[in-house]
């Protein structure tokens, strides 16, 4: 049929395969490389001029001066730790999302669930009046409002067979029904409970104490393995739904349980530190235009990407006019939106 | 032996597609499966390897009854190759080791890589293995699909209209292909496809369907006037012309 090629073909045509998966393990160490920078860059910025050697010891426990050592554990450490893990759910949630409903717009905040966790917010604080009891108890409602817009959502997929393009619209309707509720209540709100609200939309990563990066850790740990496990079964969907089935993969139940998992990933960080949008759509495009659409290294470039973007974003929110602490919600959406145009346009042009 | 008994389906909601579908194939044997738009022809295809689940039936292969299989190893017996091929910025290489996909545990292993080797270089597209499905002819990409049916080392080959996008050239590439693979390897392919005149070239067997039943089922002589008269409707003669046989429609056959 073909004639066999020889030795030397086949080196070149082995070369142009490993070329390619060079450049998708080089990008994935860049941007180890870059976040590692972030989170120096991030340990040293703050209102103490603090050596290098001093700050890397204080993380555990071993500077000289006990000042350095609490603002390190207690403040920039943690914040440090939530960019990560929060920037890494959502970019991963973002990724898989994108995947098992075959919509390159999927994600937390299109699907309605950050809208849900604002709806919830908004709930603990004007009508439960629970603006004063150190954000638990607004966590706990804007957890339960992501949830519901989640269980929502899995729901119209389960029981009522909607396409995964009709599940996305669905987010966009149920989006805005709960922008709409939570407006209504702020119609209502007086003006402290006003600006618990809209400080609460800003997004804060230095809020979070070591329990909630506990759990935050559990379930962004929970769901990287899930996804990793699976990741050939994403690569496989990419081919559709009848292709994927054929090649033995159990594609209700794997949709059902992705889902499941990044929306409650997605709740547990929105309801930790508030909003953040577009890091879950951004950062697993970017990475798409480095390394392609294999999981293998999608999955892990997602969550790199995420965990960078969101630490560099608040890196510059709490540099550029410092010592004032711009709120990250707004800087993600700031800066995401321009660099999503971007993206959308020069990958137009490539196409 | 793949052996189809009484087989039914119907999709939610609407009258019986598939009424008591009924064949036997040996392996090594390339059967069309022929018939009149909507007849159940996809329908009967998808039911083989449970992408739609039967009613009733059952579909034993070597006596085992694939729909009492699990997914994974119904995939180690059955490959399927669909009508369209989506693009995706996946490289030649990972959607041939999809392939290989029923049979990973943790990850790939050395055995993998060979078959999914080997199989790249059965369908000639070794030298794209590093480029992505998106930059492909429509030709490429049908030869790769056919590259990772092939990994998965099937005993059934199912193929879903496959040429129906292609030019002239590449439908005759990728039917010798599939041919060659059936009678090489000892693996039945079925393959539901509207041009009459490629499968009398390349197909051995023959399943006319009508009213989601089987018509008639056989080798080539199946295919005769009366058959395309009542099954298409249309008046047409099988004139055989250089050892081949090829489907002619009257000026007034419609």
């Amino acid at each position: 049929m073909n004639s066999v090629p020889s030795s030397l073909e086949h080196k070149e045509i082995d070369q142009a395969y490993r070329k390619n998966q060079v450049r998708s393990i080089s990008f994935l160490a860049v941007l180890t490389g870059v976040l590692l920078v972030a989170v120096l860059l991030s340990l040293r910025a703050g209102s103490y001029e603090t050596p290098m050697g001093e700050l890397l010891k204080a993380i555990f426990g071993m500077s000289s001066d006990r000042k350095i050592n609490l603002v390190v554990q207690n403040n920039r450490l943690p914040r440090i730790l939530t960019a990560i893990l929060a920037g890494g759910g959502l970019g991963l949630a973002g990724c898989v999302l994108q995947a098992v409903l075959r919509n390159p717009l999927a994600s937390a905040s299109t699907l309605g669930v950050s809208q849900g966790a604002s709806f919830g917010a908004a709930f603990a604080i004007v009508v439960l009046g629970l603006g004063n009891t150190a954000g638990l108890g607004i966590s706990a409602c804007a957890f339960a409002g992501s949830i519901a817009v989640a269980l929502v959502i899995l729901a119209l997929s389960r029981f009522r067979q909607v396409s995964p393009e009709g599940i996305v619209l669905a987010g966009v309707a149920i989006s805005s029904m709960f922008t709409g509720a939570t407006t209504l209540i702020q119609y209502f709100a007086n003006e402290v409970e006003l600006s618990t609200l809209v400080f609460w939309t800003f997004g804060d990563l230095g809020a979070t104490g070591w329990n909630d990066l506990g759990g935050m850790g559990i379930v962004v740990a929970v769901l990287i393995a899930y996804c990793y496990f699976h990741r050939w079964d994403y690569n496989a969907l990419l081919s559709g739904e009848e292709t994927a089935i054929s090649l033995g993969i159990h594609v209700k139940g794997l949709t059902l349980v992705s889902m499941l998992l990044c929306c409650l990933c997605s709740s547990v960080v929105i309801s930790c530190v508030g909003l953040i949008s577009f890091i879950g759509l951004v950062a697993p495009h970017i990475v798409r235009m480095a390394v392609g659409n294999n999981h293998v290294y999608l999955i892990p470039g997602s969550i790199l990407g995420g965990a960078t973007l969101l630490l560099l974003g608040d890196l510059f929110a709490r540099t550029v006019i410092s010592p004032v602490i711009l709120p990250i919600g707004a800087i993600t959406s700031f800066l995401g939106g321009p660099l999503f145009l971007y993206l959308l346009f020069k990958g137009g042009k490539k196409q | 032996m793949m052996q189809v008994k009484e087989l039914n389906f119907h999709y939610k909601g609407s009258p019986e597609v598939l009424k008591d579908v009924s064949f036997d194939i040996e392996p090594g044997k390339f059967l069309a499966i022929l018939g009149n738009n909507g007849v159940g022809k996809s329908t009967l295809l998808k039911c083989f390897n449970r992408i739609l689940k039967p009613d009733s039936g059952e579909v034993l292969l070597g006596g085992e009854n694939l729909l009492n299989m699990s997914g994974r190893e119904v995939a180690r017996r059955v490959a399927f190759v669909s009508q369209s091929v989506p693009d995706t910025q996946l490289t030649v290489h990972d959607v041939v080791m999809l392939g290989r996909r029923p049979y990973m545990q943790w990850g790939f292993t050395e055995e993998d890589h060979t078959i999914v080797h080997d199989a790249m270089h059965r369908l000639d597209v070794e030298d794209m293995r590093g480029r992505f499905l998106n930059q492909l002819s429509g030709g490429e990409k049908q030869k790769v699909m056919l590259a990772r049916a092939l990994a998965q080392q099937p005993k059934v080959l199912l193929l879903d209209e496959p040429t129906s996008a292609l030019d002239i050239q590449n439908q005759h590439q990728v039917l010798r292909l599939v041919r060659d693979i059936c009678h090489k390897d000892g693996i039945t392919a079925i393959m539901v496809i509207h041009d009459l005149n490629l499968a009398l070239q390349f197909c051995d067997r023959f399943l006319l369907m009508k009213d989601g039943e089987v018509y008639r089922y056989g080798d080539h002589s199946v295919l005769d006037s009366d058959a395309l008269a009542s099954v298409y409707g249309v008046k047409a003669k099988v004139l055989e012309l250089e050892n081949r046989r090829i489907v002619l429609v009257e000026e007034d056959g419609v």
